[in-house]
């Protein structure tokens, strides 16, 4: 080191005198000064060295010498030494220099500040200055440096300036700007909304480089807003499109002969989010993008880049037989290719339409096959991920043990945590060769996930093991194989056994070791307790080990072993761990109170939890009485946190009382605080739950192995055990067992004849699936028919095709038809209502319009995640209709996601068959103000309905798009202060002499609004709701002296307000 | 894209441009693990590589290697056309470019990379305009030094 600082301080005045000596001379360019920088620091290596060379000398320095040592500042912070130093000289430079020095100075911003550095705010001004002058090149900087970190909070200050320059004459500078606005529309969306149209303008500039740029920003837009919002313009991204294919832009946008492909590219992503589950806009692409698969020939990269956005395009928008054929053979091209990274696309576009079409995966196996023994690791990743896209209940198990393999070999973390998720995912769902096969599938899971893996496959796995399946003998089987297993795990050296795996081995061992006969309890305490002498087990596995000890000790023996190990701990500095000894030691005293905790069959009985706590009503009012605070839920802390810092206008002397017969309330209703303690009454059966991080979730887990999955796979299991040698599993010890498969599968794939072996077993069970092949391009030509009745059009919309055909099959009139829909329409038509939509709330079905032989009536009905508008369209004559078109139009009506297209349609109506649409929309944001109308014209030869306004208003608009959002207290805490958007206001409440305005308030406000009651407390009442789209708000009610304050949260910037003022109509026409 | 690194075969780091805010110190962790990663690679493997939750796409020019961080859904060739066409104007640029040129004027390899691409996104894809941008602002950088006139009549590209 020393000889270094010495280097150091004789290298150090001469360096720094080659600045000096020469002050401003021209003749010595950056570059060579740089250069000798850079020369120097690969001659010496401290890392002092690289800091005190960029170090500027004190004194006063020219802009001129700033921009180097500014230079040699961006090179040092490059090999990694801190120059923060400088940044202040940076931004200085910027400010002061002279053009050229400015360029450096923003260089050195932008490459030294983030966006929200402190240091950012003094660049505001000299950005500001420097967009307003009249040399161009000045305002290229500053908008090149304002694209690329700006201060949010500034956005106001420069952006007027900005939009001027979508004017400017310059195309650099359009599109610096367009680039811009861009930015400023990712860190703050807000600020730029009322720009849209100026966006337009851009997508229209002459300056194709402008236009290009502008696409940014509706690719986002498109893709966070609603696609709906911005259907209108497909015909002129489709017109773009064409134009560029056509090899109508200059030539210097080709890029190795290939017309402007960033251009095309992005246009090709626009347009899949457009076209997506909309047949109408889809239709408007099929031929440019037949256009562009035709023009993509050349064979290199550029071409297969645009080629590859085109398939996707291809595939997510509505399908077209024709294009999908071509698309298929374009995903050939890929995937045969001889280039790896062309191989490594067609696999992920494989990946991408497999689900939709299975043949694809057929048609290229011995390809896959190939890809799967790839020595390079990505390509085979990817390939297993296509794997997992068609796996079925046959092939499960070769594919699971594929991606075994490969994990076996992958050091990478993330991509352990997510294989090991998938791999227990299929595990579970197809449970199929036999219990031994899912037993010894999770335990490699648990040893090579280790403690990365996600903490839901260890619980997902215990909850299945305990709650079982329909049949106890293969319940009991499963356990027993699982005990077998880890008793002779427990034998060999446990040391290498992640934390996870080892709690679940205590666990299962603890809850089922019983059912092993001849195995004494005292044996497994034994066997666990040498568990616990390992030092590098965690505390949390301990206390795991005790919590299946206390569940062990029956015996007097075992008990014996149990407490000596217990003993150890009670005086364990760890909480957890010591309650988990002292708990042991207790209940082995007490053998009434051990089987009273701890039955035997414990996990099976779903326990009772008594999730108000009420047992602890006496401890709670006792603790109050001896004056401890009471419990406030975090919301309500808040609240009073903000009130704190506006005056009370309320006497202390009335307010006492009150929040005293509250908190009793409070606490009872809040399970947190105290849940801990109460552990030993509410669930000592499962000490799991005392575990800290790693309870055993008992709500909200998802159940993957259902009762219907199980068994009936069990044939298959059979048969395909039989066509597979490499599928059948020693039953014996599990590495012995993983070890031999992975010698056969070397072995396997060495030759070709087995290598068809394995494609079939791979691939088993796609063929007889896929004869729809794509279910909604068979949708879409039924609908062109006339001659049957239309079963959808779109995507959304349901039509009862059964009930059509099964009435028109009668013959001759059945009733009196007038008297039917005078009768029936509120008791009739409802009846007709799919049984998706049955048992849903319904608004009355009104009759909009009737003519001589067909009456239109209508009723919204409101879906979860849906306003659906259902249609009936019934026959009042007595004959029957030979032919009705008819035309739903909804231009008005701007919905997003609506069901797609409204086209003709055609059909018979016979007889007085009841015919009814449905139409599906959710309503947004926007349209909680929004009133539409939608208009539907029935006509026929002898009818006309005439145009017939059926749809007048969503009204009450509200509550159209309100849904009840169930949350528990906890929940709503929690989301509560993670919402940034809120609104507060007292409402004056009219009727005094209520008793409990509260309750009266919230229940207006829930059957006006929809909204979810999640709890009262005292004089609070917490409701919430979402909008159908799914995106939440929070009220919180509080009434004091006739008066109810409302205070509102969501992540929606827009929605408390809008809310709340839906709220006010609500209490006022109460 | 999310950022982009240029380094050499001996590991050691050219150019570095973040599109995304990061810490010093997770920018740190970043280059040193990628920077090992894709060295590992042989030559015949594929140009793309999964890494956390990002796509990386590199390619070695001579005996630099330019590596570039995409999203998921980012196409994976045009990226690595994105890195030819920089090359191509790095090449047009300084004339037939070598490592050199980047280590001792890597504030021009950056400020090239600024007109070509903005905040993460192409802003110019006419190879021809970039080009011309950046004649126009080191004129005015000679022409400075030359003479010391340049604001005489500097506020316009022609």
């Amino acid at each position: 080191m020393s000889d270094v600082v010495e280097k150091t301080l004789t290298a150090l005045p001469g360096l720094l005198l080659s600045l000096d000596s020469q002050p401003g001379a021209a003749k010595l360019c950056a570059t060579s000064r740089l250069g000798s920088l850079v020369r120097s620091i690969t001659e010496l290596t401290s890392k002092n060295v690289g800091e005190e060379m960029a170090e500027p000398p004190a004194g006063p320095r020219s802009p001129k010498q700033m921009k180097e040592i500014m230079v040699r500042a961006i090179y040092c912070e490059m090999l990694g030494y801190e120059a923060s130093f400088s940044y202040i000289h940076a931004i200085k430079l910027a400010q002061q220099g002279s053009v050229l020095e400015k360029r450096v100075g923003y260089l050195a911003v932008s490459l030294f500040l983030h966006e929200s550095h402190d240091l950012l705010l003094l660049l505001v001004n000299t950005v500001l200055k420097d967009l307003q002058s009249t040399n161009l090149i000045e305002v290229c900087m500053a908008l090149t440096v304002v694209s690329q970190i700006f201060p949010k909070d500034m956005i106001p200050a420069v952006l007027p300036l900005v939009e001027d320059k979508l004017t400017h004459s310059k195309e650099i500078i359009r599109r610096k700007a367009v680039l811009a606005l861009y930015k400023f529309y990712l860190i703050a969306p807000n600020q730029v909304q009322h720009i849209h149209d100026k966006f337009r303008k851009a997508l229209c500039d002459k300056d194709p480089g402008v236009m290009t740029a502008s696409l940014h920003i509706y690719l986002k837009l498109i893709k966070v807003c609603l696609a709906s919002n911005y259907k209108d313009l497909t015909d002129s991204f489709v017109t773009i499109l064409k134009q560029v294919v056509g090899g109508k832009l200059p030539v210097d946008f080709n890029y190795h002969s290939v017309p402007a492909p960033w251009l095309q590219m992005q246009l090709l992503r626009i347009l899949a989010l457009l076209g997506k589950e909309d047949q109408r806009t889809s239709e408007m692409m099929y031929e440019v993008l037949d256009e562009s698969l035709r023009r993509a020939e050349i064979n290199h990269n550029i071409t297969y880049a645009i080629l590859y956005e085109c398939l996707k395009t291809i595939y997510t928008i509505h399908p077209k037989s024709e294009l999908l054929e071509k698309a298929a053979k374009c995903i050939g091209k890929f995937v045969l290719s001889p280039k790896i990274n062309l191989k490594y696309l067609g696999l992920k576009a494989l990946t991408y339409v497999v689900q939709q079409d299975p043949n694809l995966a057929l048609q290229h196996q011995m390809t896959i096959i190939e890809c799967l023994d790839h020595s390079d690791p990505i390509i085979k990743r990817e390939t297993l991920e296509l794997l997992y896209r068609i796996t079925n209940g046959q092939n499960v198990s070769v594919i699971v043990e594929k991606m075994l393999d490969f994990l076996r070999l992958s050091k990478d973390e993330y991509t352990t945590i997510d294989l090991v998720g998938k791999v227990a995912e299929l595990a579970e769902k197809y449970p199929f060769p036999c219990s031994v096969w899912f037993i010894q599938t999770m335990n490699a899971i648990f040893s090579i996930g280790g403690d990365v893996m996600q903490p839901d496959i260890p619980n997902n796995f215990l909850r299945l093991l305990a709650e079982g399946f329909d049949s106890d003998e293969e319940d009991r089987q499963l356990r027993l194989l699982a005990v077998d297993s880890y008793l002779s795990l427990l034998e060999c050296d446990t040391s290498g056994l992640p934390q996870r795996f080892l709690q679940v081995i205590s666990w299962v061992l603890g809850e089922f070791s019983f059912l092993k006969e001849g195995l004494e309890p005292a044996d497994v305490v034994e066997r666990l307790g040498k568990l616990l002498d390992d030092d590098a087990i965690t505390t949390e596995t301990r206390c795991w080990v005790l919590a299946a000890m206390s569940k062990l000790c029956g015996s007097s023996d075992a008990l014996c072993k149990a407490e000596k190990v217990a003993h150890k701990y009670t005086s364990c500095l760890d909480t957890a761990l010591r309650q988990q000894a002292v708990e042991l030691e207790l209940l082995g005293r007490d053998v009434d109170l051990r089987t009273r905790v701890l039955p035997q069959h414990g996990a099976r009985n779903q326990l009772e939890v008594d999730s108000s706590l009420s047992f602890l009503d006496g401890f709670v009012s006792d603790a109050l009485a001896r004056g401890a605070a009471p419990y406030k839920p975090p919301h309500q802390r808040q609240e009073e946190l903000s009130q704190e810092k506006i005056l009370n206008f309320e006497p202390y002397g009335l307010s006492l009382p009150v929040s005293l017969s509250a908190c009793s309330l409070t606490d009872r209703q809040s399970p947190t605080a105290l849940s801990l303690s109460s552990s030993l009454s509410g669930n000592s059966a499962d000490p799991p739950l005392k575990a800290g991080s790693n309870l055993l979730k008992l709500e909200g887990v998802k159940r993957v192995w259902g009762k219907q999955g199980y068994l009936p796979e069990k044939q298959a299991t059979e048969e395909a055990l039989a066509q597979e040698p490499s599928s059948i599993f020693a039953p014996s010890h599990q590495q012995a067992c993983s070890e031999s498969q992975q010698t056969t599968f070397s072995t396997i794939v060495e030759q070709d004849q087995e290598k068809r072996q394995l494609a079939s077993s791979l691939f088993v069970g796609l063929g007889s699936q896929n004869a729809p092949c794509l279910v909604r391009t068979v949708a879409q030509n039924l609908s062109d028919s006339t001659s049957e009745a239309v079963p959808a059009v779109g995507n959304t919309e349901v039509v009862e095709a059964s009930e059509v055909s099964s009435l028109s099959g009668g013959s001759g009139p059945l009733a009196q038809p007038s008297s039917q829909v005078e009768r029936g329409l509120e008791s009739d038509l409802p009846s007709r209502l799919p049984a998706t939509l049955v048992g849903l709330l319904r608004s009355d079905v009104e009759e909009l319009c009737s003519g001589e032989s067909l009456s239109l009536s209508a009723c919204k009905v409101f879906d979860a995640d849906a306003l659906v508008l259902a249609i009936f369209l019934s026959n009042i004559s007595d004959s029957s209709i030979q032919e009705v078109s008819c035309l739903i139009s909804s231009e008005q009506l701007k919905v997003p996601e609506m069901c797609s297209t409204f086209s003709v349609l055609s059909f018979y109506l016979n007889e007085f068959v009841l015919f009814s649409l449905f139409v599906c929309f959710s309503l947004c944001l926007n349209h909680l103000y929004s009133e539409g109308v939608a208009q539907c014209q029935g006509w026929e030869e002898h009818l006309n309905l005439g145009e017939a306004s059926l749809y007048h208003s969503v009204s009450p608009p509200a509550s159209c798009s309100c849904r009840p959002l169930p949350l528990t207290t906890e929940e709503y805490g929690k989301m509560w202060l993670s919402f940034s958007h809120d609104v507060k206001q007292n409402l004056m409440l009219l009727k005094h002499e209520e008793e409990d305005q509260l309750e009266a308030a919230l229940t207006a406000l829930k059957e006006k609004l929809c909204l979810h009651i999640v709890d009262v407390i005292g004089a609070e009442g917490i409701m919430a709701c979402q909008l159908v789209s799914g995106r939440p708000c929070l009220l919180h009610c509080h009434t004091h002296g006739g008066m109810l304050a409302i205070w509102l949260r969501s992540p929606i910037a827009d929605l408390p307000d809008c809310l709340l003022y839906h709220c006010q109509k609500a209490i006022q026409e109460r | 894209m999310q950022f982009m690194l240029l380094f050499s075969r001996q590991g050691k780091l050219r150019l570095q441009k973040w599109y995304v805010p990061l810490s010093d110190k997770e920018k740190k962790k970043i280059t040193r693990e990628l920077v090992q990663t894709v060295l590992a690679r042989k030559p015949k493997m594929c140009s793309f590589l999964e890494w956390r939750d990002l796509k990386i796409v590199y390619k070695r020019y001579a005996s630099l290697y330019f590596c570039c961080a995409i999203e998921d859904q980012d196409n994976e060739l045009i990226t690595l056309e994105i890195i030819h066409r920089y090359v191509e104007l790095l090449d047009k640029y300084f004339g037939s470019v070598c490592e050199l040129d980047i280590i001792f004027n890597f504030e021009k390899a950056y400020f090239i990379l600024d007109e070509f691409l903005l905040g993460g996104e192409a802003q110019e894809t006419s190879k021809k305009n970039v080009l011309k941008a950046i004649e126009q602002a080191d004129l005015l950088q000679e022409v400075r030094l030359g003479g010391g006139l340049f604001f005489l009549g500097f506020n316009s590209f022609h």
